[in-house]
């Protein structure tokens, strides 16, 4: 997919933020100091009187967003994932979750993409920290275009959601008028002998893996399953019953993240082997996110060493 | 609407009295950080605040966010005898199934304005409050109550410093001031003191005020609407378990709900108190 374009989700995020900011003025933005990166800084710059940047504050920003949901508005909180779900995870469960706020975290350099600054800001336990809060929903885009659709869809939902984007440029391949339903996971190629559910960035590995392993004669489904939570148990439960065999893909770690929600799913309703692919439980490390990428077996030859593995064994 | 002092006193007389039935029936909660507080509630809800308990939504209406969450029962009584609900449904405080929950649900209970608990948090959503009616060019008032334990929480002071970098005039702080926590005087727990000077320098116009005092309450308040450009932090010396003789300056009841007997003589006091008012 090299000949593709790349752009990071992070971008899509905030130039979303500051198209969606002039059709909606109840859009507010808040930022902790990282608006630069975040990319919310886009909207700050059109809008400067509906973004406030709360320092580096990160539980008193998300209590606040509480606040400014309470009294009608549509805010949207910001930060790296690591401070906006670990640092402000309590705040998070019992300002917005409890009360079922209509806050919007976006959570940028997620996973270990963030690259060079290292494990300490790599947040591989995102995922896991939010699908825990009851009626959370976690959207993670797998390119900018599926990045925007998901922005569009957190305004038009009523109640706390969670996105996930990332630092590092990915391949667009989504169709610019591709279809967006929270909840909805998408066929992205189909396939009889595994499934490979990715998600985020793993999405166009699963792809490219699924290229490779054609090539060996393993006809891969790949589905994209953008929102976490709520998961769409139907199309796992339909691939699943299809290929018998399914393998997890995510830029997170393996305990409670996509690999455990499909487990969850599938353990109860259609039990099949699996395997999840992901970081193992440890932390990560400095290095290129290119690097890292490689080091995680989350590329598509990393992926598709696990599947090949995986289908004969 | 400004009332006698006599009628404020009968009232949170009442709410005292409210307080300790919910706790009694609960056979739990935290009656002391609720009695010392009960003047303050008491002013907000009948005198200060533009609120409609037949319109608990109502767009343009003063907000009250109660940080210091475990002072639910008293915020409960107010509120019922306020006209939010029937008095009688204090009985089912804590209960399974309950509206009053052990501590405020917005979810639960028309009225309340923000779900609390977890202390320090209160204070942020208050100032999100504050902050989107300064958005929307809107008058209305933001109130919300500490506790000094609760000035332990860094958060606290995270939300001064933004309250003041926004120069929110339209967010009243109200500093229950107490002095007790529950593993005892909050200077042995660990010293947030002195407060006063803290919210100054955080930029905080502050008054300091006698919290059982309706006067000086009503002066205070006043006084916090002229102040411009800067929120008003009310430091209000209060005495923890006011009314109840055996609650009063105790760290003990701080959590702890009396049983049939020390109940009979909470209400005892409460009945006496109201005699002379």
């Amino acid at each position: 997919m090299s000949e593709i374009k790349k752009i990071a989700t992070r971008d899509a995020y905030g130039k979303t933020l500051a198209k969606l900011g002039a059709e909606n003025p109840d859009i507010v933005v808040l930022d902790a100091d990282l608006k630069d990166s975040t990319r919310t800084g886009f909207f700050a710059k059109e809008f400067p009187d509906r973004f406030f940047d709360c320092g580096i504050a990160e539980g008193n920003m998300m209590c606040i967003a509480a606040g400014l949901a309470a009294s009608g508005k549509i805010p949207f909180a910001s930060s790296f994932a690591m401070f906006a779900s670990g640092r402000a995870y309590e705040q998070i469960r019992n300002s917005i979750g409890y009360p079922h706020l209509n806050v919007k975290i976006g959570a940028s350099h997620a996973g270990i993409t963030v690259g060079e600054d290292g494990a300490s800001h790599q947040c591989i336990e995102d995922i896991a920290l939010m699908r825990s809060i009851p009626g959370m929903v976690i959207m993670n885009p797998s390119d900018a275009v599926e990045a925007e659709a998901c922005v569009r869809a957190a305004v038009n939902y009523e109640g706390p959601v969670y996105m996930r984007f990332g630092r590092y440029a990915v391949p667009v391949f989504n169709q610019p008028d591709m279809k967006f339903e929270i909840g909805k996971g998408t066929v992205m190629r189909e396939g009889r002998d595994v499934t490979i559910a990715a998600t985020g960035i793993c999405v166009a590995a699963a792809i490219d893996a699924a290229e490779i392993l054609k090539e060996e004669g393993i006809d891969c489904e790949v589905l994209n399953i953008c929102t976490i939570k709520p998961i769409d148990e139907e199309l796992l439960i339909a691939s699943a019953s299809k290929t018998g065999k399914v393998v997890t893909a995510e830029e997170h770690s393996i305990i409670g993240g996509l690999g455990s929600a499909v487990a969850e799913v599938l353990s109860e309703k259609l039990p099949v082997r699996m395997t999840r692919i992901g970081i193992p439980d440890c932390y990560g490390e400095s290095g290129t996110a290119a690097e890292l990428i490689v080091k995680f077996g989350l590329d598509g030859k990393g992926i598709a060493d696990r599947v090949r593995t995986f289908v004969k064994g | 609407m400004i009332m006698e002092n006599l009628k404020l006193k009968r009232i949170a007389n009442e709410v005292r009295k409210g307080i300790i039935t919910g706790t009694f029936h609960a056979k739990a909660g935290h009656p002391g950080g609720s009695l010392s507080s009960a003047d303050i509630i008491t002013y907000l809800y009948f005198e200060e605040m533009n609120i409609d308990p037949k319109n608990p939504d109502m767009p343009d209406r003063d907000r009250f966010v109660l940080s210091k969450g475990h002072a639910a029962p008293a915020l409960y009584a107010a509120m019922a005898h306020r006209g939010y609900f029937d008095p009688e449904e204090l009985k089912t405080l804590r209960h399974l199934g309950s509206r009053l929950q052990g501590h405020p649900s917005m979810r639960n209970l028309p009225g309340v304005d923000m779900s609390t608990g977890s202390l320090g948090q209160g204070f942020s959503a208050a100032v999100g409050m504050a902050l989107a009616g300064k958005i929307d060019h809107k008058d209305y008032r933001v109130y919300t109550l500490l506790g000094d334990g609760e000035c332990q929480e860094g958060q606290i002071y995270e939300a001064a410093m933004f309250a003041s970098a926004k120069k929110l005039d339209n967010l009243t702080v109200i500093l229950d001031n107490n002095n007790l926590q529950i593993d005892g005087k909050i200077s042995d727990v660990n010293n947030p003191y002195p407060l006063d000077s803290k919210f100054e320098a955080f930029g905080f116009h502050v008054i300091t005020i006698d919290g059982h005092d309706f006067d000086a309450i009503r002066a205070a308040f006043a006084e916090a609407k002229t102040v411009k450009e800067k929120p008003t932090l009310i430091l209000a010396r209060t005495l923890k378990g006011k009314g109840v003789s055996y609650m009063e300056d105790s760290a003990e009841w701080h959590g702890k709900a009396p049983g049939e007997e020390l109940y009979q003589v909470a209400m005892n006091d409460l009945e006496e108190i109201g005699k002379t008012l």
